[in-house]
């Protein structure tokens, strides 16, 4: 078994070698930086066999990669903060156009101020472009997923590109012992790509990105929006295929830890879901009963498994490391939205922290369970609360 | 004449008979399209010496080269003139439509 001492980045490039892509497009920006400077090191040594564009920006970069899907080929890039705004124009493009790209996005937080360290205001920026959305924990799993995603973005009946979110610094910046699997294992997993439809063909020629006005724009909409639901079988299989394959199962969409009889549920995101399973431990050694849930997927978002994880639980917490300027964050509303239609509707709470890359400690996600179980037995409590600040509101 | 047949179109009756993205077959003509013309150009085949410089500047792309002379194709043809505008031997003349 192969394995490295390598950071997020580079468990990112050592995934996308692995796929093979054909084309890489990129431009660096911090936290992603190295991930792109390893894939070019790596087409350099002749190890990874693709055409690396040095682009002038991060538009470019995607619409590159938009012109590569476009004839059939496999694509990658690479963004972060500004660079995944500034993109943003060719995002809703390549997700019209259905063409399977997959993009990494080294969550960072968005200026002014400015800040190069991670929250994630970028990707929930862009959570409406019609992107699928994963969020990933660790290292390891960002490589594995480098390997999914195309499988996944390029199956028949989904051919929606894929932005891959890792933490900035937290995971792009930390290194861990990462299990490189075999390029023969890979090569069975992953087939190559097989665009037909939407693909530019000398031989049988197709208008792309054509127009469609009032009278049929909507049916278009309807196809994306209807694809993008069934997606979630197609996320749940390749996982599951992942899992025999490679011995890693991530749950598709979500992962649940000690959730089965837990009262208080706190759903998390990306890397703080490990610190939260420590907590998590502590207090059920106190005999609390909670549990955490990674949502791994916002889009498609998880609608009927998720009333199913979180069954009886008289709270749930969400901890989102946004704000949507003059609501609440990102991942609160996209949750409460599901929890309304529950039976039993659990109350729900929101913790916002992480901003800029501010810490989320233990205790901060202690003090969360604390007062969403406060909550659970009717004492009341602030509904959207700030984890980790320096002074009074 | 070497162009797309004009092919009859027929609306999808469900989402999954709308194309996989925003795509189409190209070369798909579904009606001719020439009703705003009132000039039309007339190539003089004895004057002229396929020099293809009509060929070249049409906007359209209606003039077919791949006979012996030179073909318009009157369906797709808007009359700009721009043809008879370029030929350096005035061997295309624009001709009022009649009505």
């Amino acid at each position: 078994m192969n394995k490295k001492f390598i950071s997020g980045n580079d468990a990112v490039a050592e995934g996308v070698r692995l796929a093979r892509p054909h084309v890489i497009s990129a431009y660096p920006i911090t936290p992603q930086t190295i991930t792109v400077e390893r894939l070019s090191e790596m087409v350099e040594d002749g190890s990874l066999k693709a055409e690396y564009m040095h682009v002038e920006s991060e538009h470019t970069a995607l619409a590159a990669a938009i012109g590569v899907s476009s004839v059939g080929a496999r694509a990658f890039t690479a963004t972060s903060s500004q660079g995944l705004l500034y993109m943003a124009e060719n995002l809703p493009y390549a997700s019209g156009a259905r063409l399977p790209i997959v993009m990494m996005n080294a969550n960072r937080a968005i200026a002014t101020p400015w800040n190069i360290y991670g929250d994630q205001m970028d990707s929930m920026f862009l959570l409406n472009s019609g992107w699928i959305q994963v969020y990933v924990e660790d290292a390891q799993e960002a490589l594995d997923m480098m390997i999914q995603a195309y499988k996944i973005a390029e199956h028949k009946n989904v051919m929606i590109p894929i932005m891959v979110n890792l933490d900035g610094f937290v995971l792009t910046h930390t290194y861990e012992l990462v299990e490189i699997p075999s390029q023969v294992d890979v090569d069975e997993f992953l087939p190559p790509i097989n665009m037909t439809e939407q693909k530019m063909d000398l031989e049988n020629p197709k208008s792309l990105c054509i127009s469609a006005g009032n009278d049929f724009n909507f049916e278009f909409k309807i196809k994306q929006e209807r694809d993008l639901h069934s997606s979630i079988s197609i996320i749940e299989s390749v996982d599951n295929e992942f899992g025999d394959k490679f011995g890693r199962y991530y749950n598709g969409l979500m992962d649940t830890y000690r959730c089965e009889d837990a009262e208080a549920i706190l759903i998390t995101t990306g890397s703080v879901t490990g610190t939260a399973r420590i907590v998590v431990d502590q207090l059920r050694k106190e005999g609390k009963k909670v549990g955490v849930l990674k949502l791994r997927y916002l889009r498609p978002f998880p609608i009927d498994r998720l009333k199913t994880e979180i069954g009886n639980a008289k709270v749930v917490g969400v901890i989102d490391k946004n704000i949507s300027f003059g609501y609440e964050g990102t991942v609160f509303t996209n949750v409460n939205s599901t929890l309304v239609n529950m039976q039993n509707s659990p109350k729900s709470m929101n913790f916002i922290g992480g901003l800029g890359g501010r810490d989320i400690t233990k205790n901060n996600i202690k003090n969360a369970f604390e007062s969403m179980i406060k909550m659970s037995v009717g004492e009341e409590q602030e509904r959207i609360q700030y984890m980790n600040v320096r002074c009074e509101k | 004449m070497n162009r797309p047949k004009v092919k009859q179109w027929q609306e999808p009756k469900t989402i999954d008979q709308y194309p996989m993205g925003s795509t189409c077959d190209s070369d798909h003509l579904v009606s001719i399209n020439a009703g705003w013309r009132t000039f039309k150009p007339v190539i003089d085949h004895d004057k002229c010496v396929m020099c293809l410089r009509c060929f070249l500047v049409c906007p359209d792309g209606v003039i077919d080269k791949s006979g012996d002379k030179l073909e318009i194709d009157y369906d797709y043809c808007k009359g700009c003139g721009i043809c008879a505008h370029e030929c350096k031997i005035k061997c295309i003349e624009m001709e009022k439509e009649e009505k």
